[in-house]
């Protein structure tokens, strides 16, 4: 009788204290990974519908199968505007190689998007976030950002920051199918 | 485990320093509360057995007794105060001023406040109430009082529910408030009974020993309270880790419809105008603030037109239904679905639209030919005029300036908008170059027949909006009700006790409160009045 007792009042502290414990654990875990992005690496990249500077509507899902190179950009931003260039270049090599770039311009006019397509050269589709709505949605904030999407639509890689040629060829061969 | 056998035949756990029914101080434990130092009982959870005072053996033991020391709950709580304050120092990282030499705290420290302030940025307390160790001492307090309230609540509790009337007359000569009497006679007896239950006292009377007891239930308040505490603690960590609360801020600019920030794209929000309001200048009642600001602003309000994405979980195109129009003035949130939008800020330096005029440049009094307005939100690339002249676009900059001689924008929003137009003379192909902006008109060849002046232009207003959702609010409400419910409990009610029992033809006569020990006494005085019992005696002020 007294074992038990012991037993249970020993069995009723540990249980009590592990259970506190992971709450504490859980409360610090997710505070720590509370300010990265929503969209997370390894996790499916959310479905969106924009349309292209051309007016063509874009489905995401509809790129399962291909890698697709996820770019946030804006005409103002000088290291977007920086990598543009090596993305126009790496992007020649692997479009036959099953690699789309979809480059999501964020709230800005037709005109000023499409002279800065004339002043690169651009041949990826060019989408219009008019409404923010999917910059929201990935919790964009500093530019450039690129999400890496394998053929399976997973998010395989985060990028923060401008890219260099031989950034934009490693990624993409990261994600071709 | 050794149950210890008191002689009144009750059954005490290891550890009892006072026998929970006769009260009588069992030898061997007396150290644990210092008993054995002192004429006097120490009353603290009435002698019970804690766990903590008796296990110290195994690890668990030995947490366990750690968190229940209330030395340690202080100290917890004067490190996080200590710490907290030290957030206070210097502005948090997320309160760094707009205008500050720059909003990275790795420079906005040292560069505003000198070593003291590249110290605090080192030491990491720029966002010192997030960070992990800061949680980790509020989380500490919170096991602190789990384990406090436990290791206390559950003896005490035993201790009151065994207790007897019938005491050890070692427990009652060593209580504060303690005489004895001779020759009391049964109608005496009585007649105390019956005063001290007029005094709204239950009395037991087992076998000739009497127990007064009132306000028993006033020693649970502390425990009430912490409960409070805890589930306050519990909303802060829902608050903290999951989206139960939103607090997201967006600027929507009048005219532009956005997805609303912290909803998952599932709502929208049109700002169809941004409203700020100033006291006339003959304003009697603020005549004083008018005559040192000029303005005094009366209210701020945006009306906006909320939608929501029937698609939103999809991806698929938006479809957007309008749900809900209305306004958000300060301190009069707009509310929708559990959201609820504040008017927060304004800002109203950027443009709408430009008028340009187009004249011939020798024409001394500039007779417009025509003019062209321009829509900054979605620019046309070609503006015609009615005699056949053309207004190209060829560059647009919203937010103009010079980078090393290259013109740029710094930003998206058309807050000092500048032009390279190409200018097509009627019947030609041969475009006159102009760049035109914010009191900037630059003939690129010095050779153009026409020239383009800013005839007129709209500004257009930013409003600033918090958009907050908050499911813990009710949490920490009933956290806060239940605290004060503990408070009250522990503080207008008083655990009194009087123990009255026959010992060698004497009467004893012991009573003991866990506060206001005058208010006992007058109760002793008003049941004993016109008997032969004697008045307690305050042993405490006795000397020695």
């Amino acid at each position: 009788m007294n074992k038990i007792n012991r037993k249970k009042r020993r069995y009723f502290r540990a249980i009590l204290l592990l259970f506190m414990c992971s709450i504490v654990l859980y409360t610090l875990f997710s505070n720590i990974s509370k300010d990265k992005y929503v969209v997370s690496e390894g996790d499916y990249a959310p479905n969106f519908s924009l349309e292209t500077l051309q007016g063509e509507r874009v489905e995401l899902k509809d790129y399962r199968g291909e890698g697709v190179f996820l770019n946030f950009w804006g005409t103002w931003c000088k290291p977007c505007e920086r990598e543009m260039p090596y993305m126009e270049e790496e992007y020649k090599n692997f479009k036959d190689q099953g690699v789309e770039i979809l480059a999501v311009n964020i709230e800005e006019s037709d005109l000023i998007v499409q002279n800065f397509v004339d002043r690169f050269n651009l041949s990826f589709p060019i989408l219009m976030d008019r409404d923010g709505e999917v910059t929201g949605k990935y919790k964009i904030g500093p530019i450039p950002t690129t999400f890496l999407i394998d053929k399976n639509g997973k998010v395989v890689k985060i990028i923060t920051g401008s890219m260099t040629q031989q950034d934009v060829k490693k990624y993409m061969n990261l994600i071709k199918p | 485990m050794n149950k210890i056998k008191c002689e009144c035949g009750h059954v005490n756990h290891e550890g009892t320093v006072l026998c929970e029914a006769c009260g009588k101080p069992i030898e061997g434990n007396q150290h644990i509360d210092g008993n054995d130092k002192t004429r006097l009982l120490n009353m603290r959870y009435d002698g019970s057995a804690r766990r903590s005072q008796t296990y110290k053996k195994s690890i668990i033991d030995k947490i366990w007794n750690f968190f229940s020391s209330v030395k340690v709950g202080v100290w917890l709580i004067v490190l996080t105060l200590v710490a907290s304050a030290m957030g206070t120092i210097f502005p948090q990282e997320q309160w760094i001023p707009a205008n500050a030499v720059s909003r990275d705290p790795a420079i906005y420290y040292e560069s505003t406040y000198g070593i003291f302030g590249q110290i605090y940025y080192q030491l990491g307390f720029y966002d010192l109430y997030s960070s992990w160790w800061y949680l980790l001492l509020v989380a500490l307090i919170g096991i602190s009082l789990v384990i406090c309230s436990i290791d206390r609540f559950v003896p005490l509790y035993k201790a009151l529910k065994n207790q007897k009337a019938k005491r050890h007359e070692t427990f009652l000569s060593r209580q504060r408030l303690y005489s004895e009497s001779d020759n009391v006679s049964k109608e005496e007896k009585q007649q105390i009974i019956k005063s001290l239950k007029k005094q709204r006292y239950s009395v037991r009377d087992e076998n000739g020993h009497i127990l007064a007891e009132k306000g028993r239930f006033s020693r649970w308040g502390p425990y009430v309270n912490h409960i409070g505490l805890i589930i306050v603690l519990i909303a802060a960590v829902l608050r903290m880790t999951t989206p139960m609360y939103i607090d997201e801020y967006m600027w929507i600019r009048e005219g532009e419809r956005t997805v609303i920030p912290g909803t998952n794209g599932e709502y929208y929000a049109k700002n169809k105008d941004f409203i700020l309001e100033t006291y006339d200048k003959d304003n009697q009642r603020f005549e004083e603030a008018i005559k040192k600001e000029g303005v005094v602003a009366k209210n701020f309000e945006t009306e906006l037109v909320i939608y929501k994405d029937q698609t939103s979980a999809t991806g698929a195109e938006p479809k957007l239904e309008k749900l809900k129009e209305g306004s958000t003035r300060l301190n009069h949130p707009m509310k929708f679905d559990g959201y609820a939008l504040y008017q927060a800020g304004y800002q109203s330096n950027e443009f709408s639209s430009m008028s340009f005029k187009v004249h011939e440049t020798d024409d001394p009094n500039e007779t417009a030919i025509g003019s062209i307005t321009i829509d900054l939100t979605s620019p046309k690339s070609e503006y015609k005029l009615d005699n056949g002249l053309r207004v190209v676009i060829d560059q647009y900059f919203p937010d103009y300036y010079l980078d090393n001689g290259e013109p740029r924008s710094k930003s998206k929003y058309p807050k000092n908008p500048a032009f390279v137009f190409f200018i097509y003379p009627p019947n030609s192909d041969d475009p006159e170059v102009s760049f035109v902006g914010i009191r900037k008109n630059i003939d690129a060849t010095g050779e153009n027949e026409y020239k383009l002046g800013l005839q007129d232009f709209e500004m257009r207003d930013v409003s600033g909006i918090m958009v907050i959702r908050d499911y813990t609010l009710p949490l920490f409400f009933l956290g806060g009700v239940i605290f004060m419910i503990g408070v009250i409990q522990g503080m207008y009610w008083h655990h009194r006790r009087i123990w009255i029992n026959p010992k060698n033809g004497k009467l004893l006569l012991a009573a003991h409160t866990n506060k206001n020990w005058h208010g006992v006494k007058t109760d002793i005085e008003k049941a004993i009045a016109n008997t032969n019992v004697n008045m307690v005696k305050d042993q405490q002020e006795l000397p020695g």
